[in-house]
């Protein structure tokens, strides 16, 4: 019972965020109420048992990764967004759509009532566990991963870096008077 | 006892919104941040599914998300960094030219 109470809890708080995010029109406090949807998520992966996956989950996702937006939003000076025409559009379509995807999906799940019940840490996800699983049988993928990481890390570089910090195919000064100047706020080609 | 359902319809939901995020909103970082919502949907169907089936592999897939939507999020920031440069908007229906 107090399970339930807890999931749902947990859950309520969850969606709100998720709704949050939607009609926030401020990128700021829609990043905040992703913050709070994790941080929830993590509390249902807890009521599930899966203990290391509710801690990566807070410091990864609600820690680095959310920093990175944060920091992103911050550089950029995002303000509010303007709502234009293809906006409206996209809200009369999109919203009637996913609710009756949604319900649909909802529907179907609640009525397959031979799918039985998740009890409370039912599958122990402590860390030796998950360890012996990432290096024995998933060895390989674990290892492609990093090599994924590495690659994103040097797109990451090169996509963000100023273009003139990028070696040019052309070395040389730039040829108008307009293009040094532009290449001297940083906008210029590359 | 929680019945399995209820975590898949939330899971749903969250995916729901993270669509509906995607189509609605018009700040790049937004519609990046709705793509965050959808994995993390995704996320706790795995973990749902994995104390349900009592295989462990299932939180083993979570960090596997988790590490791509972290690859994802640093090569997806530093393109909108690169779009702001360039074209000094965050508005998605301004960024509608491959070239400048």
């Amino acid at each position: 019972m107090l399970t339930l109470a807890l999931f749902l809890f947990f859950g309520a708080v969850c969606v709100a965020g998720a709704v949050n995010l939607l009609v926030q029109s401020h990128p700021i406090n829609s990043a905040l109420s992703l913050i709070v949807v994790m941080a929830s998520l993590a509390a249902e992966y807890l009521l599930l048992g899966a203990e290391f996956v509710a801690a990566v989950q807070v410091i990864v996702y609600a820690g680095a990764i959310m920093v990175l937006f944060l920091i992103t939003i911050m550089l950029l000076n995002a303000g509010k967004e303007e709502r234009t025409k293809g906006s409206r559009v996209a809200t009369l379509l999109g919203v009637p759509g996913v609710v009756i995807g949604g319900v649909l999906v909802a529907w179907t799940l609640i009525h397959r009532s031979d799918m039985g019940n998740v009890a409370i840490g039912a599958l122990p996800g402590d860390p030796k566990a998950i360890a012996r699983l990432l290096f024995h049988e998933f060895l390989l993928p674990f290892e492609v991963t990093s090599v994924l990481i590495l690659i994103a890390i040097m797109g990451a570089v090169v996509l963000a870096s100023r273009p003139e910090a990028i070696a040019r195919p052309h070395p040389g000064v730039p040829a108008t008077q307009e293009e040094r100047k532009l290449v001297a706020v940083g906008k210029g080609r590359s | 006892m929680i019945p399995l359902s209820y975590y898949l319809v939330l899971s749903g939901i969250l995916f729901a919104c993270g669509v509906l995020g995607f189509l609605i909103k018009r700040n790049i970082i937004t519609i990046f941040m709705s793509i965050e919502l959808m994995l993390n949907g995704v996320n706790l169907s795995f973990v749902a599914f994995a104390a349900h089936w009592h295989a462990l592999s299932g939180q083993v897939f979570v960090f596997f998300v988790m590490v791509v939507a972290a690859a994802e999020a640093a090569v997806g920031l530093a393109i909108i960094i690169a779009v702001y440069r360039t074209r000094e908007t965050l508005n998605v229906d301004q960024v509608n030219l491959l070239k400048l």
